[in-house]
């Protein structure tokens, strides 16, 4: 019972953990390869002084910040608990 | 001084003044840390004491080398926008960190990665293979930042190389030696602290004559250089080198052991998981006022004025504090390239210090059986030997052009420690004989190919072309290294290692048995 608890909470984690990794690699590689093959793409001007590159590289910097902020936020609020449950349970029920 | 106005490089009283200060904080913080630090677990992991919010300021301080405060400023403040795709592919390992990482090692490890590959599997030849992946890559680090130390402090002092780097060894020989962690982590998030503080006050000077507005700097760097500085130039040329080095930069972080080491400094894993969490947003900050730091240097000093002091453009960011603040503001900032220094050098001569004592002496010589007294000892016996390699390496490759070897760093990271952590962790048929021919394929794939590229082979042994066109070999060794590791591991099944995988996957999420559940607060 208890061990099927572990997966389902091991089995959550690992799927947030999964999104948000190629949610990263997804933004990250975008923006290489934009680098890459859209140079002039790239190189348009928004407004004076700020190109799509520089939007787009800053965007990546703050999009990594954010994503790891989700994910710990999600763990504070979810994970924790279903920690804390299994590990007390674990421990008054004297079983491994 | 080639034509430009400076006192760069002339011995200055406030550069000194500042250096001093720091210098005397920094070891009167050592003699503190010194009384406290009476057992192993307070000379590698700081008692496991440090808050998350601490361990934010450490991992960032670990991580801002003088390479990407002084680096990535110059190299904007001569190309423009190149200079962001360096800062981004230096942030975007965090993350993996975060989701992969941090959590699992701080519940599984004690002092190093190889705790945690070794956890289930054989321990003395998965000892032998992750120090041995490890201590390469903080050879390669070390050698780029005491090279680039020696170099520095000759441009900002005026030093002689041999006597900077006596300077640096030294210091941060008597943080680690007497103060171990608890010291270290200190030096760390005061560097942090320092060079947050100076880039952002540094910025915001440069940006005064623009109503403070970082677009209209942008803007007036386009007007005098052109508008191609906003646009990518000749950084990234092709699509499969810009992924090859993305690979390298993106899970290379996941594999640095300085970096990795820092997660036992902190209660648990929700301090670990928060730690990551701070120290993103410090670097994220850090790399995006760097991105102001060139712009500004290139409009207030003028492209000409900073590549004739320095053709790699690395003092460009030292130039800046000159023009926007004097040569007060320009001593305050030498300085905290300085500790920059130290700090980063004190931090990888701990981690390396691990790998030799606590994985190699303890864990492979001694078995496992060394009493509390011996392994302090031995813990400080490695870090006198490190230290004087560090300055044997940074004696050995004076004058040599080391930027190559972050790089090289970042690639050997990325393809032997990286994948044997994440395979130990998340696959439970992966083997002994597996993650040691995942980190040999790792380490030597990565030394070979870089070996056959273009820069060794053509920039640094000019020899008209390489055996291999490929310069950064991320995008063949990463795989490779799963590869090896997975096929290895299903053709020579390890089935008590199997068995154990249960064991792992509690620990990993629940955390020791015996931890005490008042220390999740």
């Amino acid at each position: 019972m208890n061990e099927k608890d572990l997966r389902r909470v091991a089995a959550a984690r690992d799927r947030i953990a999964r999104v948000l990794t190629a949610a990263t690699m997804f933004a990250y590689f975008g923006f290489i390869l934009l680098v890459a093959w859209g140079k002039p793409l790239l190189g348009n001007l928004l407004t004076n002084g700020l190109s799509l590159g520089m939007l787009l590289g800053s965007l990546v910097i703050v999009l990594s910040w954010v994503f790891t902020g989700i994910y710990v936020s999600w763990a504070n609020r979810h994970y924790d608990v279903h920690v804390e449950r299994l590990a007390g349970k674990s421990k008054s029920g004297g079983g491994t | 001084m080639n034509g430009v106005q400076t006192s760069l490089g002339a011995t200055s009283g406030t550069a000194i003044a500042f250096f001093l200060v720091f210098i005397s904080a920094t070891l009167a913080i050592t003699g503190w840390a010194a009384r406290k630090t009476k057992t192993t677990s307070e000379f590698f992991a700081a008692g496991g004491n440090v808050s998350g919010l601490q361990n934010g300021f450490a991992l960032a301080g670990d991580y801002m080398s003088a390479a990407s405060f002084l680096g990535i400023a110059g190299l904007v403040a001569t190309s423009g926008f190149d200079g962001l795709i360096y800062s981004v592919g230096w942030l975007v390992g965090w993350p993996v960190v975060t989701f992969l990482i941090a959590e699992p090692l701080r519940n599984l490890g004690k002092y190093t990665f190889a705790d945690v590959v070794a956890y289930r599997l054989k321990k003395k030849p998965v000892r032998i293979a992750a120090a041995i992946g490890g201590l390469t890559v903080i050879c390669f680090y070390l050698i780029a930042q005491m090279v680039g130390a020696g170099n520095l402090i000759k441009m900002m002092f005026g030093l002689q190389y041999e006597t900077a780097l006596l300077i640096v060894g030294t210091v941060m020989l008597l943080y680690v030696l007497f103060g171990g962690m608890i010291a270290t982590t200190w030096v760390q998030i005061v560097k942090a602290v320092l060079l947050l503080g100076g880039a952002t006050l540094l910025a915001l000077l440069s940006l005064v004559p623009f109503g403070m507005n970082p677009l209209a700097l942008f803007a007036k760097a386009a007007e005098t250089y052109g508008p191609e500085v906003l646009a990518p130039g000749k950084l990234v040329s092709s699509p499969l080198e810009a992924v090859s080095l993305g690979l390298a930069l993106m899970f290379g972080t996941a594999g640095l052991p300085h970096i990795l080491m820092r997660f036992y400094t902190v209660p648990d894993a929700k301090a670990a998981r928060s730690s990551v969490f701070y120290a993103t947003g410090f670097i994220g900050f850090f790399y995006l006022v760097t991105f102001i730091l060139g712009f500004g240097a290139s409009v207030h000093v003028g492209r000409s004025a900073i590549t004739s002091v320095d053709k790699g453009g690395n003092m460009a960011a030292l130039l800046l504090a000159e023009a926007v603040g004097g040569r007060p503001f320009l001593g305050f900032i030498s300085a905290v390239a300085f500790a920059t220094i130290l700090a980063v050098v004190a931090g990888l001569t701990l981690s390396g210090a691990a790998a030799l004592a606590h994985d190699l002496w303890v864990g492979v010589i001694r078995h496992g059986q060394a009493d509390e007294k011996e392994q302090l000892k031995v813990a400080r016996v490695a870090t006198i030997v490190l230290a004087l390699v560090a300055m044997g390496l940074g004696l050995l490759f004076k004058g040599q052009n080391v930027a190559f070897m972050v790089g090289l760093a970042f690639a050997v990271a990325a393809s032997s420690n990286f994948p044997v952590l994440l395979l130990s962790i998340t696959w439970r048929k992966f083997t002994t004989r597996g993650a040691v021919s995942a980190i040999v394929a790792g380490v030597v794939s990565a030394l070979v190919l870089i070996w056959m590229s273009p820069t060794i082979q053509v920039d640094l042994l000019k020899n008209p072309t390489a055996m291999l066109s490929l310069k950064n070999p991320g995008i063949i060794t990463v795989p490779l290294s799963f590869v090896v590791g997975i096929v290895v591991s299903l053709l020579f099944p390890e089935p008590e290692a199997e068995a154990k995988y249960a064991e792992v996957e509690r620990r990993m999420h629940l955390g020791a048995e015996d931890a005490e559940p008042a220390a999740a607060e």
